[in-house]
């Protein structure tokens, strides 16, 4: 099993000018270690970064998307594997960190933690899928994710993170989502 | 009024309507399919290569991939019937209306009379539609004929305007 935030620090210190999309605990983590304007914080309805992130990879095709969603969050939207198989941006990487539980909302269990989340990416027909269960193996695949042609979907297996009240209020600032306008010129 | 002229009056055609959209801007539909506007509006935007048409699974997926639009300054529109509109309140809520996006829905009000407005039909689901739209805050027209498509393009430009959502809520049933 992986530590979020270690793999979250490998992954910051490998970005450029890709956009990334993150959610609840896996946002918390990634801006504590990166902020940047081209961060973007899915809010407003759980469950929709990827959803987010579609959008982004149509409307900025010269921009890597790379999507921070959890395990629990995906569950609430999970139809959208069959939209992005179907969409199939080429400038489109989705990770789930999976730890098996509501983290942001008191660590309940999701319904069923075995779930095979690379499984149903794959019946979703997104051919370019992994899965990845210690550090170094998520760490080999950094590369891999950045550049390969897209859809990609990696399922990552983390610990549980820190339990309790994490503060979203900065992270979904307006100003926030003006500064990622502005990166981008729009 | 002769029957040539009660056929001007009366009807809604979907051409009228897809005329509207495009005028507006709007590239990419993105639809749950509604019996409502299926033969008229669903069928010949899906074979219209003026837009990108992406279909999804729920409702609330559309939310979050028009927002992600507004990035790259693309205009969407949202084509639902009413029930995914009930359905996706949550992402109305917390995306279109609490970040203030111009996300554009156009809602497929199926069962609705003909004539008869909204929040006055027999139809519990579709009177309730309105008064929802009004505690929102959201912008709302309902189009029943050709005479009232011009309202289509001017609530798009609306949201655009002042980067908020609106709905168009289609009574009548367009014709293919």
């Amino acid at each position: 099993m992986i530590d979020r935030k270690k793999a979250l620090e490998l992954l910051a210190a490998r970005i450029t000018d890709e956009i990334v999309v993150s959610t609840y605990s896996t946002a918390t983590d990634w801006l504590s270690i990166i902020d940047r304007p081209l961060n973007y914080f899915s809010s407003g309805a759980m469950g929709l970064a990827s959803s987010h992130g579609l959008g982004l990879a149509l409307a900025r095709p010269e921009r890597r998307i790379i999507v921070l969603d959890g395990d629990g969050s995906l569950l609430m939207n999970l139809p959208t594997l069959v939209t992005i198989g179907r969409v199939a941006p080429r400038n489109f990487t989705h990770l789930v960190f999976c730890n098996g539980t509501y983290e942001a909302n008191g660590g309940h269990s999701i319904p069923n933690p075995s779930v095979d989340f690379e499984g149903h990416a794959r019946a979703a027909q997104i051919k370019k899928t992994f899965t990845v269960n210690d550090l170094d193996a998520f760490k080999d695949r950094i590369d891999y994710f950045l550049h390969e042609e897209g859809p990609v979907f990696g399922s990552i297996k983390v610990e549980q993170g820190i339990l309790g009240p994490r503060s979203y209020k900065d992270m979904y600032k307006g100003e926030r989502r003006a500064a990622l306008r502005s990166a981008l010129g729009v | 009024m002769s029957e040539a002229a009660s056929d001007t009056v009366e009807k809604l055609r979907g051409a009228t309507v897809i005329n509207e959209i495009k005028k507006s801007g709007i590239k990419h539909i993105l639809s749950v399919p509604d019996l409502h506007t299926s033969k008229g509006l669903l069928h010949p935007i899906s074979v219209d290569p003026d837009f990108t048409h992406i279909r999804v699974c729920k409702e609330d997926e559309c939310l979050g991939i028009a927002a992600g639009l507004t990035y790259g300054n693309l205009r969407s529109l949202i084509l639902i019937q009413y029930t995914g509109f009930l359905y996706a309140m949550n992402a109305i809520r917390g995306v279109a209306i609490e970040q203030k996006l111009p996300v554009c829905m156009m809602i497929g009000l199926l069962g609705k009379e003909p004539g008869v407005p909204p929040n006055e039909s027999r139809r519990f689901g579709l009177r309730i539609i309105e008064p929802i739209l009004d505690v929102l805050g959201i912008p709302h027209t309902c189009i029943e004929t050709d005479a009232d498509t011009p309202r289509i393009s001017a609530a798009i430009e609306e949201a655009w305007r002042t980067s908020r959502p609106t709905a168009i809520l289609i009574g009548g049933r367009p014709e293919a």
